[in-house]
């Protein structure tokens, strides 16, 4: 059975979009087959994070309204080919999904692909509960940041009492915390949230940390999933990331600033 | 200098602007929490009258009796009212 996965958040612009390119790629890369559904309707942007915007011909509520296939909306990557996008539509009004088409869409996907990543919009209107409803597992994004943090608690409380897994009374949704836009030497100052702040606070386990990294807009500007950038600290850790959802251990990097100088290292602490 | 400075710093540590946020987020998403998960003082009182009611007319035992009030989409609430009727009935 598909492991359905939802990328998500409450808070704009943590990095679900960005997160959820380079976790579909990352699994596809490992031979899995996956498909990556933008639920952002009327914004649609994983296309272009994916680099496929000029392929996308019919979208997800052309699908759920019957006016193209599924074969004939998903987008299969030109890198992977067990990769393929569904992507949002960018004129139709969001009310287009709801659980009985979507659950649907979701069957149907279930037996052509291995993982089904739903990167989910902002906020808690009615487009974010249907990205979650159907979820085993949710990624939790998040920057260590005080309204991001608020956020992502108020996402959780949803999995827990909006999700079909709650209120058919089946195992929870597993909960993964995906933590962003990391900035070590910051955390080391004082002044950001550290990676056991904010698991504190959040308590679900942790599944990465990525540093904040100027390789992710160099990613975006390109469409192509900062996963491919190897060199890139942002990219391998969301290596780890796919290699911890496979179920691997995995230690986690760049938690730590760069090295300092030994004066500085005797002095400052 | 750096030396000063270390101590200096090592004084400040305890009001990093971290360790605020920490604190601050703390308080809000406790208390959020608790609002998530709270009924209303009322609850009890109003199970308590509606029971009477209803037994006025029905066999109704405490099993097959439930409340609930859902808050849904944070401006929605809807007090949801669960009673299992059996064959008997029992007018006294």
């Amino acid at each position: 059975m598909a492991r359905i996965i939802v990328v998500t958040s409450g808070k704009g612009g943590v990095g679900k979009t960005t997160s959820s390119a380079a976790i579909g790629l990352g699994l596809a890369l490992k031979g899995h087959k996956v498909v990556l559904i933008d639920f952002d309707i009327g914004l649609r942007n994983l296309d272009l994070i994916m680099g496929c915007e000029r392929r996308v011909v019919y979208d997800f509520v052309n699908v759920i309204n019957g006016e193209a296939t599924l074969n004939q909306a998903l987008i299969k990557d030109k890198r992977v080919s067990s990769l393929s996008i569904l992507p949002a539509s960018q004129t139709r009004d969001k009310d287009a999904l709801n659980k009985e088409n979507v659950g649907k869409v979701l069957d149907d996907l279930g037996k052509l692909f291995d993982f089904i990543i739903c990167d989910s919009p902002a906020g808690i209107e009615a487009g974010a509960m249907m990205a979650l409803y159907y979820a085993d597992e949710a990624i939790v994004t998040t920057n260590p940041e005080v309204s991001s943090v608020r956020d992502s608690d108020r996402i959780l409380g949803m999995l827990a009492s909006r999700s079909r897994r709650a209120e058919l009374g089946l195992e929870p949704i597993k909960e993964h915390l995906l933590l962003t836009r990391y900035c070590p030497k910051r955390v080391a100052e004082g002044e950001m949230l550290s990676v056991e702040d904010v698991e504190d606070i959040l308590s679900i386990p942790l599944l990465g940390v990525i540093p904040e990294s100027q390789a992710v807009l160099k990613a975006s500007n390109a469409g192509e999933p900062v996963i491919l950038d190897t060199d890139s600290d942002a990219g391998q850790a969301y290596q780890d990331v796919i290699d911890r959802l496979l179920g691997e251990t995995i230690e986690f990097r760049f938690l730590l600033a760069e090295k300092k100088g030994i004066f500085s290292r005797m002095f400052g602490g | 200098m750096a030396l000063l400075d270390y101590f200096l710093r090592k004084k400040e540590k305890q009001v990093t602007t971290a360790s605020r946020a920490k604190e601050r987020l703390q308080i809000i998403v406790a208390h959020e929490r608790n609002s998530r998960n709270k009924q209303p003082d009322y609850l009890p009182q109003l199970t308590a009258d509606i029971l009477v009611v209803l037994r006025k007319y029905i066999k109704v035992s405490d099993e097959s009796f439930s409340i609930k009030l859902d808050n849904k989409d944070g401006d929605l609430n809807v007090l949801e009212l669960n009673i299992e009727l059996h064959d008997e009935h029992d007018s006294s």
